[in-house]
């Protein structure tokens, strides 16, 4: 059985407070990383250890840090990404819960590396209780030296200041997370420049998803070998699983990345409900196109899911049983998206007003044969043609809704109803 | 309108993390939700001067994040996670229920200005859908029958406090 690393703590009294955390060996690798590492060996660790973004692009993380440049006059920032918004994801919410301060040494080891004295956190607005638990971490770890000036006795300083989000989805995608921590409208940045040489006022800024820095000082302590041994080679490492949807047991699970899916599914989230059957799955929250029940024997990892026309993305795993019309599942997809499209790119926000428009005519049983052709068009028109990912997200979305369920979008129109209703 | 003395001093308190003033922008404006209720434009205007920056910047926030009303919202705001994995777990039928229940539809307020009921976007517990937000907090793994007792709370909550 797997034992687990960023959940160990989960469900222990008072998990998320510095004297336990401390009880657990906590901020031994911060002290590690202060005394026996230079700024430039904590990235070649981090480089080693084969870790890979856990916000959803899987960008190794250690490559990331090391775009930094170098002794310039600037200051540097680190950003972590708490805006955990992709609809079916809630891991990022359960570690700043349980172990906030697993975060925060994370947080501090990877501004050792990088140089930064100040980092913000992006908590999401609606967090109300994760924001309160890290504030009241913030403090213990000041006032024990794990944060703020001389941390641990070195010369190194660093701070961390929460930022509430307000409701935008977009916050995600790095670049909006950026426009938004400067007081503007979260709308994507043109790349490049990339955040590591101009990103939070024009300085070199490394943007982390809070289960990626959770893993950091992981690595510190028990070493990159240690971390690339767990999973596959090119997406080594523990990893969070989100299981929603129609399940037995829902839940976050923690196990090694490239589990198969179907172990996942079946064995950990217990299959679907009496009487019912899993008919498709989404790997790694709604921007990740849905799996077919038959395509489940595929690896939980970035590279193998990649592979099957799917992704990763933040492991939000929600599976649809049989009972459900896969429609009405890609209607409120494409609503998400039309909603939280920031209105930056025409073919995003114009593209996904039409897509919503008629895939609720489909679903209502009011829709032309030729509304299949016109929404294959619409996505075209979409993929590839924005900013960010969002349009592209809602573009794969009902592709692999299409693909694969054809027959309910062709019911539908032919029979002028929901068969499922 | 002069906002009150310890919405100022939060505000500024707030600014000191950051290098630019500009930034300050969204906290500001969660303070002063937290005192009014709700945005108008004096709001927004006391905002902007408290932290000297241009009144448009403050605007355009206010209207673009879905956290900050402009428009008032009842004492309580019921927020029912819609998406996807809540609505495999049965939202759609316990909206229909709080809908029926409270005499509102969804975006409405009830006229004792008591509750306004919202769908929303994942909430980010999806371990526990279907989920509501009820003013700060999370309610998981709802049916009708936990939607009544918590709005029967929440009433009494109310009453008791109005004695």
């Amino acid at each position: 059985m797997f034992e687990p690393v960023l959940l160990k703590s989960v469900g222990q009294p008072d998990s998320h407070s510095l004297s336990h955390y401390r009880s657990v060996g906590g901020y031994e690798a911060l002290q590690k990383a202060l005394n026996d590492y230079t700024p430039d060996e904590i990235i070649e660790l981090v480089k080693g250890s084969g870790l890979r973004g856990r916000g959803g692009a899987g960008f190794p993380t250690g490559l990331k840090w090391s775009f930094v440049p170098k002794g310039q006059e600037k200051p540097k920032y680190l950003c972590c990404n708490a805006d955990e918004g992709e609809p079916g994801t809630f891991k990022d919410r359960i570690i700043m819960e349980e172990d906030p301060h697993q975060l925060l040494e994370g947080m501090a080891i990877c501004a050792y590396a990088i140089g930064a004295e100040t980092g913000y956190l992006y908590i999401r607005g609606e967090y109300v209780k994760a924001i309160r638990i890290l504030e009241t971490a913030i403090r213990e770890a000041h006032a024990e030296g794990c944060l703020g000036r001389g941390i641990l006795g070195s010369d190194f300083n660093f701070e961390v200041h929460i930022h509430e989000g307000a409701g935008a989805y977009i916050c995600g995608e790095e670049t909006a997370m950026l426009e938004s921590l400067q007081g503007r409208r979260a709308q994507p940045r043109l790349k490049p420049p990339f955040p590591a040489v101009a990103g939070l006022y024009d300085s070199p800024t490394v943007i982390n998803n809070v289960e990626t820095l959770a893993c950091v000082p992981h690595i510190v302590e028990r070493g990159s070998s240690w971390f690339n041994g767990i999973g596959p080679e090119r997406s080594p490492g523990p990893k969070l699983y989100c299981l929603s949807g129609s399940l037995r047991k829902p839940g976050l699970y923690e196990l090694p990345m490239g589990i198969p899916l179907r172990e996942l599914i079946e064995e950990h989230g217990g299959g679907a409900p009496e009487g019912r059957q899993i008919k498709a799955v989404i790997p790694g929250g709604v921007s990740a196109p849905m799996i077919p029940a038959e395509g489940l024997d595929v690896g939980m990892d970035f590279d193998s899911l990649a592979g099957v026309g799917s992704m990763l993305g933040s492991a939000g795993v929600i599976a649809i049983d049989d009972n459900t019309c896969i429609v009405k599942v890609a209607t409120r997809i494409v609503e998400f998206f039309h909603h939280e499209s920031c209105g930056k790119c025409t073919p995003c926000r114009e593209g996904l007003d039409w897509a919503v428009k008629i895939m609720r005519r489909i679903e209502a049983g009011e829709g032309a044969p030729t509304d299949l052709e016109q929404l294959e068009r619409l996505c075209g028109g979409i993929f590839g043609n924005t900013f960010c990912a969002l349009g592209d997200g809602a573009a794969m979305g009902i592709r692999a809704a299409l693909m694969h369920f054809k027959d309910e979008f062709t019911a539908h129109i032919d029979e002028g109803r929901c068969p499922y209703h | 309108m002069n906002a009150p003395l310890d919405m100022r001093a939060r505000i500024e308190a707030a600014a000191e993390a950051y290098p630019d003033q500009r930034s300050a922008i969204m906290p500001a404006l969660m303070i002063a939700q937290k005192e009014y209720g709700h945005l108008t434009g004096d709001v927004l205007e006391e905002v902007a001067d408290i932290l000297g920056v241009e009144r448009i910047w403050v605007y355009e926030l206010a209207t673009f994040y879905t956290l900050f009303h402009t428009e008032p919202v009842g004492q309580v705001h019921l927020q029912l996670c819609d998406n996807v994995s809540c609505m495999l777990r049965g939202a759609e039928a316990l909206l229909r229920h709080m809908e029926q229940v409270l005499g509102i539809a969804e975006g409405e307020t009830t006229g004792d200005g008591m509750f306004t009921l919202s769908t929303v976007e994942c909430l980010g517990a999806c371990e526990m859908a279907p989920v509501m937000q009820v003013g700060d907090d999370y309610h998981g793994n709802l049916d009708a029958d936990r939607i009544d007792a918590l709005l029967a709370t929440l009433r009494a909550r109310r009453e008791k406090a109005d004695v």
